[in-house]
């Protein structure tokens, strides 16, 4: 698009939109944005509309967020926002301003596992690996909510979330055991 | 878009998420902060920008090319449109009302439980958390599966634009595959719903692939008022069976003031069968549907004798 046209448009929607400020209109391209990723402040500049996903792997390097399906059968790319697991490849980062994410990253704290991840170690929860960070992050949204889950509880916060190795029973173990340590 | 330098000459050649999704990267995100600014964007904009909720959807698209915007309006931080409240006679939703919070609100469990039910055969948690209720009356999917429920209950949608709101029923909103009656510079505020009465029950069912994340075969959502056995009054809804979410008036009709006994529920079930108009497709045939729309009807209709 030529600059003419843009300022032309970014002229008119100022017009329309006085509440708006140039900066909202010239954020064509990218936009800052702040939020808290496992506990850090961080800042980045990102297209409003790249996927929280992308932003995780590619601007921050916390690779531990997998890409399965892309469009949120799969769970793979799980992360936990204000205390809420959501599918990452579906969030575009411009709805992440001011917001506290986790990652798979932040479970583990000062060179400890979180128990969740003990007990998968511990029961053989993981093979492939893909599922596993997205498993880990769907049980933690369950237990910072329910501390003591029935089986029945388990699956249905692991039910957005595909594994094609363990079957799923010492997944579901590892979360019980890691739920009744806690 | 922008290449690392370690991994730029393989990213060419791989085919790396941002690379699927670099249309998105040209896009421009408004994020109005009040209805107002939202209604001036869409006025400014019009049909050449697209709203975005929760994204559940839409971001579905994008990340299979289907959809490409050069502006969203991004609509997340309307807190607004969020919230259910009670109204009396009705329940007001607001558009950006999640499914989570829709499982969890006393108001829907009490007022209006087939919605809550609903909800919870939406997705899983993930989905549940971020999809809204506002993003699936818009996205008007044949298969959206709080939509059945809505039909059935006579909920009413209020829209807005610089205009000023308007309500339009429900069963009056969608004119076509994908067509609503709203004009591309409103945006849905709320929806609602009419309390359920004294002797009125609502039922929803849904038959897909699997319990979670699974897009509706046959959808169907009832709310009746039975006295000794006998139907007051029906409301009959599908999803997933016509171009639209639709009611069964025919099948209504013959269940007013009926008696239910196995031959009368048998009657019209059968007659739903042939009251809806399904298609073959990649999730299901028209033959299994049509039964299915059968059963689910007198599984429904038989825990109300």
């Amino acid at each position: 698009m030529c600059i003419v046209s843009v300022i032309s448009v970014i002229s008119v929607a100022k017009n329309v939109c006085p509440n708006l400020v140039w900066s909202d209109l010239e954020a064509k391209k990218s936009m800052k944005l702040n939020f808290r990723v496992n506990g850090v402040e961080r800042e980045i500049d990102a297209p409003p509309m790249k996927r929280l996903l992308d932003a995780l792997r590619e601007d921050l390097r916390l690779t531990g967020t997998k890409e399965g399906c892309g469009e949120g059968e799969c769970g793979a790319c799980s992360v936990i926002v204000d205390g809420e697991a959501l599918n990452s490849c579906l969030a575009p980062v411009c709805q992440m301003q001011n917001a506290n994410i986790i990652t798979v990253e932040g479970l583990a704290r000062d060179g400890k596992l979180d128990p969740l991840q003990q007990a998968f170690l511990e029961c053989g929860a993981a093979q492939c690996g893909i599922c596993t960070p997205g498993m880990l992050i769907a049980a933690r949204a369950l237990l910072d909510a329910n501390r003591r889950p029935s089986r029945d509880e388990i699956k249905e916060a692991i039910a957005g979330n595909l594994c094609r190795c363990t079957g799923y029973v010492k997944i579901i173990d590892a979360i019980e055991q890691a739920a009744s340590a806690a | 878009m922008s290449f690392s330098p370690s991994l730029g000459f393989a990213k060419l050649f791989l085919p790396s998420p941002s690379l699927l999704n670099f249309m998105a990267l040209d896009s421009t995100a408004f994020s109005p902060t009040s209805l107002d600014e939202a209604y001036e964007l869409l006025t400014r904009f019009v049909s050449q920008a697209k709203i975005i909720a929760g994204g559940t959807d839409l971001m579905v698209l994008m990340n299979a090319r289907q959809l490409n915007a050069e502006r969203f309006i991004d609509i997340w931080a309307l807190n607004e449109l969020r919230g259910i409240s009670d109204e009396g006679e009705t329940i007001r939703i607001g558009a950006l009302t999640t499914y989570t919070q829709l499982i969890k609100s006393p108001l829907i469990q009490l007022h209006a439980p087939a919605l809550a039910e609903a909800s919870r055969t939406i997705g899983a948690i993930q989905i549940q958390n971020r999809g809204t209720i506002g993003g699936n009356i818009v996205n008007a999917s044949p298969a959206g599966d709080s939509l059945p429920v809505l039909a059935a209950f006579d909920a009413e949608v209020e829209v807005g634009s610089v205009r000023g709101v308007r309500r339009i029923g429900f069963n009056e909103f969608y004119t076509g595959y994908r067509k609503t009656v709203m004009a591309a510079d409103e945006i849905v505020l709320a929806v609602r719903a009419p309390k359920l009465k004294p002797g009125e029950r609502s039922f929803f069912y849904k038959v897909g692939t699997r319990r979670a994340q699974a897009i509706s075969k046959i959808v169907m959502a009832v709310k009746a008022k039975t006295t000794d056995g006998m139907i007051n009054s029906i409301n009959i809804s599908l999803g997933s069976v016509a171009p639209t979410v639709i009611r069964a008036p025919q099948t209504e009709s013959l269940l007013a003031n009926a008696t239910l006994n196995d031959e009368v529920i048998w009657q019209a079930a059968t007659h739903l069968s042939k009251e809806v108009s399904p298609i073959t497709d990649m999730r299901s045939t028209e033959h299994y549907r049509r039964k299915v729309a059968r059963n689910a009807l007198a599984k429904i209709l038989s825990q109300m004798v």
